[in-house]
């Protein structure tokens, strides 16, 4: 007892009676319940954009998506004259090659430079600027991007990205978008590396291991999750870019009636993607095959909506595998 | 920015280290074992079992010594004649250590010997674990930390542009303050440093590495069903014993632990320090600790590291206050700031 004597029944009711009042719930708090409902209104808002934007297309795009999928997956572009035989496989392929480049592209080059910066560079001045650039460079405008497309790949090895098309290629878009993404790899991949913590480098370097042997065996494992995620959703905004597609020359209907989606020698003659697809049809407003194009249109959004939601589900099932190996 | 760029050409000193060949010492054990169990047919060569039994009831250092006493005695025979009684493993002369424009650590001069646990004590900031992870060239890892004066490990300067650090973190393992075990399985753990040393890469030759080195770590019996488990599961105090076996499976001649125990129930800490007393057998032993129980218990030299702040310009730089055997420091300490350490007074 803290007041050193027992206290009679009087003194105890009166101590219970304060500490009961001074505990006891003042009213509800106002503050903290209005700056929630805030919060909830904001998240609320977001889900219905969302929401809106997600049940529009799919309406949009229920016919032609009910009726004629397969039709649909496998049509041409075409220019509306047979509405039964409109589709969007050009622009998947084209948005498949250029998926590739990225991959092939992207992602060795912005994961290199991460881990060099990271682990390699010393920390001065230069370092110091060329992480302020890379941090620049993701937030240019992706019509930049396109310019920089144009002149390099386009105008500026034609024999290389396309001998027959002047260079207006899946090459050159799919090369363009992957120096579009590369500060984002880069820096998602440099923030995965950083959170490696330092205890598990410095069990490594303790029992005698190289810097080399430290990154292969402790941090690229420890970094692989949120470097693969990274970079997978850095693939899903590629995918989704449309701007530089149009500077570097993405057109629609001319490519060939049967096109081989493995046929390589295709990423060098002209193209589309799903993008320029959407945006060429959306144009249709007020022609005479309106009713044909703004519901394919509409199809086509949701054929690359589902396109990315896969990639991201890959980038989350491979995030878990590779959270999960770490841990066992 | 000297020791950065050493660190930088590491890769390329990696087969140019210049410190001498100690003997295995796991084959010590083995030998020992022998004439006990198996070596009966040995025995009736009664001889030479003598003759052999002998060196072998020398610590490994000192047959490391002998060995690099022979090796340079063809060169430099007087030099080593001089220090004749101590096997010193460290012997630090007028250090300095820098972080930048920071001076951590000022004028230490310290030697270290041989199957010893050496306990660094002193307020936080006073440089301790500075001039340990001097000791194995952690620093390195820090671009901005230099050093100077010498350092010099079993008679070889540790800094010399010609030692890798790679090597020298091979020889002289380190336990950290806070348990870092790998997120692998518990074999895994163990297993990393023969693997990446080329010590042994798989099959019964690494079992056996793994097996001995939990057990000189005392966590064998209680890991030895589950040994492709994650470490991550084990207690923070198997965690720490596991990161021991880490460190000595590479067969180092020398621990340097830095504050095991902090992180520590006072059980766990209890098994760590009964497993010093062990390990000191066949390593050298230098620890950190906070804990001057902890240093009193387990040490036989200690150090104590104080603080110095500079009146006029306020920086603070860690210096040696105070080396001699624990009892002495703790009982009769010869400067003053020890004495309020040790007693409580200070810190």
């Amino acid at each position: 007892m803290a007041f050193g004597k027992v206290l009679d029944d009087k003194t105890s009711a009166r101590i219970q009676r304060t500490v009961a009042s001074s505990i006891s719930r003042k009213g509800v708090d106002k503050k903290g319940t209005a700056f929630q409902m805030v919060l909830l209104t904001t998240l609320f808002i977001t889900m219905l954009i969302l929401v809106v934007l997600i049940f529009d297309v799919v309406q949009g795009g229920w016919e032609v998506l009910t009726t004629r999928l397969w039709g649909f997956m496998r049509g041409e572009i075409g220019s509306g004259t047979f509405p039964e035989r409109l589709g969007v496989q050009q622009g998947l392929y084209g948005s498949f090659w250029i998926a590739v480049f990225v991959a092939v592209f992207a992602f060795p080059i912005g994961i290199g430079s991460a881990i060099y910066l990271e682990e390699y560079s010393r920390k001065n001045k230069f370092s110091r600027f060329i992480e302020l650039n890379i941090r620049n460079l993701a937030g240019v405008p992706s019509i930049v991007y396109g310019l920089l497309g144009l002149f390099l790949f386009v105008e500026g090895i034609p024999f290389l990205t396309g001998p027959n098309s002047n260079g207006r290629s899946a090459t050159s878009a799919g090369l363009t978008l992957a120096v579009l993404v590369l500060p984002i790899v880069i820096i998602t991949a440099q923030e995965a590396l950083r959170a490696v913590p330092s205890g598990l480098k410095e069990g490594s370097y303790g029992v005698g291991a190289t810097r080399w042997e430290t990154i292969r065996y402790q941090s690229l494992p420890y970094a692989a999750p949120g470097i693969l995620t990274g970079t997978l959703l850095s693939m899903s905004r590629a995918i989704g870019e449309a701007a530089p597609l149009i500077l570097v020359g993405a057109t629609t209907g001319f490519l060939g009636s049967n096109p081989n989606i493995l046929d390589v020698g295709s990423v060098r003659e002209r193209f589309t993607a799903m993008p320029i697809v959407i945006t060429e049809w959306t144009q249709k407003t007020n022609t005479v095959n309106e009713d044909v194009f703004i519901p394919s249109a509409a199809a086509a959004i949701v054929v690359l909506l589902v396109f990315v939601l896969l990639l991201n589900i890959v980038a989350i099932y491979l995030r878990h595998y590779f959270e999960k190996k770490r841990e066992s | 920015m000297s020791t950065a760029s050493t660190f930088q050409d590491q890769s390329k000193l990696e087969n140019s280290i210049a410190i001498p060949e100690m003997p295995d010492r796991e084959t010590e054990p083995t030998a020992a074992a022998a004439p006990a169990t198996v070596a009966a047919p040995a025995a009736t060569t009664p001889t030479h079992a003598v003759e052999l039994s002998t060196p072998q009831s020398h610590s490994a250092f000192e047959a490391g010594t002998a060995q690099l006493e022979a090796e340079t005695a063809s060169d430099e025979a007087l030099e080593q004649d001089e220090v004749p009684a101590k096997n010193l493993v460290y012997k630090v002369n007028d250090l300095n250590v820098y972080y930048g424009d920071y001076h951590a650590l000022r004028n230490v001069d310290l030697e270290i010997e041989a199957n010893e646990i050496t306990a660094f004590i002193g307020p936080s900031g006073c440089g301790k674990t500075t001039l340990l992870r001097c000791f194995n060239r952690m620093n390195d890892l820090i671009p901005t930390a230099r050093i100077e004066g010498m350092i010099e490990y079993l008679g070889v300067n540790l800094y010399d542009s010609q030692v890798s650090a790679v090597e020298v973190r091979r020889r002289i393992g380190m336990v950290f303050q806070k348990p870092n075990p790998f997120p692998k399985s518990i074999f895994d753990n163990v297993a990393y440093g023969p693997r990446i040393t080329g010590l042994a890469k798989r099959g019964q030759a690494l079992n056996d590495i793994v097996e001995r080195s939990l057990q000189k770590a005392a966590l064998f019996d209680e890991v030895k069903d589950r040994l492709n488990n994650s470490a991550m599961g084990l207690s923070g105090g198997q965690q720490q014993r596991l990161c021991i076996a880490r460190a000595i499976a590479v067969n180092p001649d020398v621990l340097l632990m830095d504050e095991p125990c902090s992180a520590l129930d006072p059980v766990a800490t209890t098994r760590i320090e009964d497993l010093m007393n062990e390990l000191k057998q066949d390593y050298t032993i230098v620890i950190v600790t906070h804990n001057m129980q902890q240093a009193a218990r387990v040490s036989d030299m200690t150090a104590f590291f104080s603080v110095d702040v500079a009146s006029e310009t306020d920086t603070r730089t860690g210096i040696l206050v105070e080396y001699g055997k624990t009892e002495e420091i703790f009982s009769t300490p010869k400067d003053t700031r020890t004495e309020h350490y040790v007693t409580g007074r200070f810190g």
